[in-house]
């Protein structure tokens, strides 16, 4: 075992320490129950050499005596193991839980552009599927290595005790069936692993291909992609049977090794009894113990397995709670004040989001209280950086951001963020209700001021129609909110903020055109008396800026006013140029 | 389930017989093993034998090893029927899933079509493998063994079947208690799975608001919900291993108790109660792996109808054809006449459209979501069928061509269209035979070729969904794929919103020059992506609110008016 997979080992043990009475009480319940089972065989020998005095002897005395404590061993024997059960439930439970809340905690603390790196798929199953599949493997497998090793151990040792003569049989099988598990899982794993993938492409591929199927049928594409499918489907139903063959001979040679073993004792049994070296009464308990004995033992290898794949698991999980997060604020950073003026100042700026590959050079501007600053480029040139510079996701790499000419890496980062309202073109509204979502800036914002700031954004009168108006709950599948509403929501959200900073993205490109026109005049009213930073996708916005930022292959390569850049004839007169020809 | 048993697989009936056989023979050879060891006891011990010992044991062991053989031969077979049937049928769904029209895809939701072609033909797969080997031994095993052991004893065998009542109430309380449980429990799952996915895509939001706090708690109220209803859910499903276990042990008391009274009133012998107490642990195995087999049945059944849903519905094969309709006028290439259509055949999605196009024209449609643009394509490709009037293309309703023919006119990009994961090449080509230079070519009107070099060539491979492209990069590729046959017609539905003005640009200035004998129908946001256009069409509700070129509508339609104000602030300073 490596270094790395003992290290998460341990980890998991420490969330398993946790609850360290309660798990230690559901191993003394699994003892106990896997004990109170394996004396059962024992007295039922007992009770058989009473009944084998034959016809008209039967001592009834001991067969009930023998008969009564089986009945009571047999019963806490099963309260134990059902208390083992209910105990081992609530303790991997209560590890789940506190997984995924580590988990998530860490989540809200990551850098944003983690977000952007990985993806939703991955992230969820790391905190849905891989914790669960850690918790299975707890609370079932644990106890099932412990309940194999007493089993083992209680059931060899009574056999001992019994006859140690015929315990000689296992010398014979249970090698046997360790090299037959052996050569059977060393053919199986790798085909079992090659089913999984095979079976992963044809699925992905069936998805991609019910995804993309009207572009398929307009290219006419149906005949091709079907006989693709067929390769892809026959590589599956082949790896499946390669597995399968293999894996099917299992439960046959477990069944075969124990009819052996069955067999043996049988006849060396039989052999001893006539030698009056054993009763009948202590072959039935042997048989029955033997049949204990030698079924866990294959259950081992699939334990292995289980605890193989949870390992794989838990270290998906503990690398997503490993990720660095934001570094904290500085230990004498301030809040920033009510008396905020809304001066923002790039002085000197560089950044690169890899240390060697500076995309911001050297960027100074200075954006007085209530100006305007528009940043326009291509899509994909980066226009984002800007803004996660401004709102703190990341910090430049020299130069110095300032907020009212105060240094934002002495402003803790709570206090800047809610400096600026932000309207983004992705809106993110959550499962709650209308009012919740437009006061999620602001706890303590009465009804009045929402409603204040719905009307300002035009979309009151739509709330107001909504069967339950603000206590509407917005979810998913439920009423109809199409994506301009939406944005009309997310720009009344910004307006209860009353921030003295605003960052735009006005890209409307999936909304219809009347909603635009509304949004516009919303977001007019929104970036009335604050300091905007503006992603433009409209030229009448650019003009009017200040200060335009022109972004390219994510790098600034112009700044200056409309007529400043129109005359100098560079990419911002080209881009202007470009839109009517 | 019936198409599964009956159709798909008929043509193995003989070799399951075989297997079943074959397993049957296997089987019983291990039933044997308990009966000779009684006999052992009860005959050839007390008559001191000891010739005869080595005999049974002998048989015993010839028993095993028929057993294993026969087991592993039967279940072999059974996984070459099942893996054999499954690549049928899975390969007869995807067929029919790609041949599905249109309407049928809405009425199923592709997620559905995709669970249904993969966890569901996984679900059938295992069922028909585990059917034919425990579905076949358990029974056997379970009928078997309490036949023998009636033979060998009915009393005995009677103490057997009274607690077989008790396991089933077991079995069947529990389940009756926990499905409604574990259905709960999903329900929270989803819920909690929703919460982290809405809290990952809201994670500026929740940042630039700070309101981490916040989220930690609504999160932690999911988070409690899940864990407490799983909780609930497995503790209720637990009872069934240590009740049964308990079922078990009882009922081997009761065989002594009873065995003691039959063996002292001499009507039964010491051995046979031995073989009792064996066969009891094979017939509560084969119990439990019965209540097994029902879980698989009817996850198997539930996923057969899935799929039997699908296998039933109509595809456009099925398509019938018109008979061959012409009309007088052959001055249009593409002519819509009086077009109504509604998707759900309640609303009209379009109602009555009308307008004609000349080969190399082109038209752009303008519109608000949902104003019924991308409508128009779908039914000039014939993914739906009008409701009234008819389309037509060089004067013949497009309901009179074959399907493969009809669509080979088109070069097409839709809306949030797909990028395959496979080479570039290929994803232009789409399986058409194309020449690496034809694709080049198309890659250079689509503006593509700068980028593709970059990546290293039309033979570099794309991520799922193109996720290493950028949008633009994407938009410029399917224009591509849409350029490389030289279609008749192209369709750019809302494929130039992620480019930049002057991409767009120097895209519609190339495809005025090389591409003049193809016309073209462009349905954009941006007024000045079809400014430019022959015609242009204004939408509002299905409705046609404007036709004409540019100059005219901005002079007499109201609503496109406004577009182009709001769209292009400067322009009209500049002009007005």
């Amino acid at each position: 075992m490596g270094k790395k997979k003992r290290h998460t080992l341990l980890r998991l043990g420490g969330y398993l320490m946790e609850y360290k009475l309660l798990f230690i009480l559901a191993l003394l319940f699994t003892v106990g129950s896997n004990l109170f089972a394996l004396i059962g065989p024992l007295l039922s020998g007992y009770a058989v050499d009473a009944i084998e005095l034959g016809q008209g002897k039967v001592d009834f005395s001991r067969v009930f005596y023998y008969g009564s404590w089986m009945i009571g061993f047999y019963c806490v024997s099963s309260a134990m193991s059902y208390g083992q059960s209910v105990l081992m439930i609530t303790i991997s439970r209560k590890v789940v839980y506190r997984m995924r809340k580590d988990v998530f905690d860490r989540m809200l603390s990551l850098p944003v552009g983690y977000y952007d790196m990985h993806q939703t798929g991955d992230i969820i199953s790391r905190i849905s599927y891989d914790i669960d599949t850690i918790n299975e493997s707890l609370s079932t497998d644990l106890i099932q290595i412990l309940t194999t090793a007493i089993t083992v151990i209680g059931a060899l040792y009574m056999m001992v005790i019994i006859s140690p003569r015929l315990v000689l049989v296992f010398v014979f099988t249970v090698p046997l069936s360790a090299c037959l598990t052996k050569f059977i899982t060393a053919r199986t794993r790798p085909l079992f692993r090659a089913r999984s993938a095979s079976l992963g492409r044809l699925n992905g591929f069936a998805e991609e291909m019910i995804t993309g199927q009207k572009t398929v049928k307009a290219y006419c594409g149906e005949e091709e992609i079907i006989s693709r499918f067929e390769k892809k489907n026959r590589d599956a139903v082949e790896a499946y049977y390669r597995a399968e063959y293999y894996g099917s001979m299992v439960g046959p040679t477990v069944n075969f090794i124990n009819n052996l073993s069955l067999s043996l004792i049988s006849v060396f049994g039989a052999v001893l009894y006539l030698g009056g070296l054993m009763t009948v009464g202590q072959i039935s308990s042997f048989v029955l113990y033997s049949r204990k004995f030698s079924g866990p033992i294959n259950e081992v290898a699939n334990i292995m397995s289980e605890l193989q794949s949870a390992l794989a698991a838990a270290e998906r999980v503990f690398g997503l709670m490993d990720e660095s997060p934001e570094p904290e604020d500085e230990p004498d950073a301030t809040s920033l004040g009510d008396d905020l003026k809304g001066k923002v100042q790039l002085d000197h700026v560089a950044f690169g989001y890899e240390k060697d590959k500076t995309i911001i050079h050297d960027l100074s501007l200075t954006a007085h209280p209530g100006r305007l600053v528009a940043i326009v480029g291509p899509t994909g040139a980066g226009k984002t950086t800007l803004i996660n510079l401004l709102m703190r996701f990341y910090d430049p790499q020299s130069g110095t951001i300032l907020v009212d000419d105060q240094d934002v890496r002495g402003i803790t980062r709570k206090s800047l963020r809610k400096a600026y309202a932000m309207v983004l073109q992705d809106t993110w509204l959550f499962e709650g209700t209308i009012y919740e979502n437009l006061a999620y800036g602001k706890e303590d914002a009465d009804m009045g001021e929402i409603v204040e700031a719905a009307k300002a954004a035009k979309i009151h009168s739509f709330i107001m129609g909504l069967p339950e108006g603000y206590e509407t709950l917005l979810t998913e599948e439920g009423i109809n909110v199409s994506k301009g509403q939406k944005q009309l929501l997310t720009i009344a959200r910004a307006m209860v903020l009353n921030a003295k900073m605003l960052i735009l993205d006005e890209a409307t490109s999936n909304v219809d055109t009347r909603t635009e026109q509304q949004i516009q005049t919303a977001m007019r009213r929104l970036m009335d008396g604050k300091t905007c930073f503006v992603i433009a996708h409209r030229l009448s916005t650019i003009r009017n800026a200040d200060m335009i930022l022109v972004v390219n292959h994510g790098e600034v390569v112009e700044q200056g006013t409309h007529e400043e850049l129109m005359e100098r004839q560079g990419f911002y007169y080209k881009m202007y140029q470009a839109q009517f020809e | 389930m019936k198409r599964i048993l009956g159709y798909y697989l008929k043509p193995y009936y003989l070799r399951m017989a075989m297997g079943f056989f074959i397993k049957f023979t296997g089987t019983i050879m291990d039933l044997l093993l308990p009966w000779a060891l009684a006999h052992m006891i009860d005959v050839v011990i007390p008559e001191n034998r000891s010739g005869d010992i080595i005999k049974w044991g002998l048989f015993m062991v010839f028993c095993s090893v028929v057993a294993v053989v026969f087991n592993i031969v039967a279940n072999r077979m059974a996984a070459r029927v099942a893996s054999d049937a499954i690549y049928t049928i899975r390969q007869d769904l995807f067929s029919k899933v790609m041949y599905l029209s249109n309407s049928q895809v809405d009425w199923f939701t592709r997620p559905s079509l995709i669970s249904r072609l993969t966890s569901d033909t996984y679900n059938v797969h295992q069922m028909l493998s585990r059917m034919q080997r425990l579905g076949v031994r358990s029974p056997i095993l379970l009928i078997g063994g309490l036949s023998i052991t009636m033979m060998l004893h009915p009393a005995l065998a009677g103490v057997l079947l009274c607690t077989l009542p008790l396991l089933a109430a077991v079995v069947i309380g529990v389940s009756k208690k926990s499905i409604p449980l574990f259905s709960l429990y999903q329900d929270s799952l989803d819920r909690f799975v929703r919460l982290v996915r809405e809290d990952v895509a809201g994670i500026r939001v929740i940042k630039a608001l700070s309101k981490e706090e916040f989220e930690r708690q609504r999160y932690d109220k999911a988070n409690r919900q899940v864990v407490e209803k799983e909780r609930l859910a497995t503790i209720t499903t637990a009872v069934t291993n240590p009740a049964m276990n308990l079922f078990l042990n009882l009922g081997l008391v009761g065989v002594i108790f009873v065995g003691a009274y039959r063996v002292n009133a001499g009507l039964t012998q010491v051995g046979k109660i031995l073989a009792f107490m064996t066969y009891f642990t094979i017939i509560l195995n084969a119990l439990l792996s019965i209540s097994k087999m029902f879980v698989l049945i009817s996850k198997g059944t539930a996923s057969a109808s899935r799929m039997e849903k699908v296998f039933s519905a109509e595809d456009s094969r099925t398509l019938k054809l018109l008979e061959k309709e012409w009309t007088d006028e052959k001055d249009c290439h593409i002519e819509f006449d009086h077009v109504s259509f509604s998707y759900n055949k309640k609303r009209n999605n379009l109602e009555d459209i009308s307008f004609c196009l000349k080969r190399g024209e082109t038209l752009g449609i303008i519109g608000a979501t949902g104003a019924g643009k991308s409508t128009v394509a779908n039914l000039l490709m014939r993914f739906y069928d009008v409701d009234q009037g008819a389309i037509r293309i060089d004067g013949k309703d497009i309901r009179s061509m074959d399907l493969k023919t009809l669509r080979q006119k088109f070069g097409a990009v839709f809306q949030n269209d797909v990028i395959f994961e496979d080479s570039i090449m290929e994803n232009i080509s789409m399986g058409r035979n194309l020449t690496k230079e034809q694709a080049q070519e198309a890659a250079c009107y689509a503006r593509a070729e700068e980028f593709i070099r970059d990546k290293g060539g039309l033979e570099e491979a794309l991520d799922v969904r193109g996720a290493n492209l950028s949008g633009g990069q994407k938009q410029r590729l399917l224009i591509a794929r849409a350029l490389a046959s030289k279609p008749e017609i192209l369709i750019l539905d809302d494929s130039s919103s992620a480019l930049d003005y002057k991409t767009d640009a120097a895209l519609r200035k190339g495809l005025k020059e090389r591409y003049s004998q193809t016309t073209c129908i462009i349905i954009a946001q941006r007024i000045s992506s079809i400014m430019n256009a022959d015609h242009i069409l204004v939408l509002d509700e299905g409705r046609c609110i404007g036709y004409g070129t540019h100059e005219k509508l901005m002079a007499d339609c109201e609503v496109y008016g406004e577009i182009g104000k709001s769209q292009m602030g400067i322009e009209v300073e500049v002009n007005g």
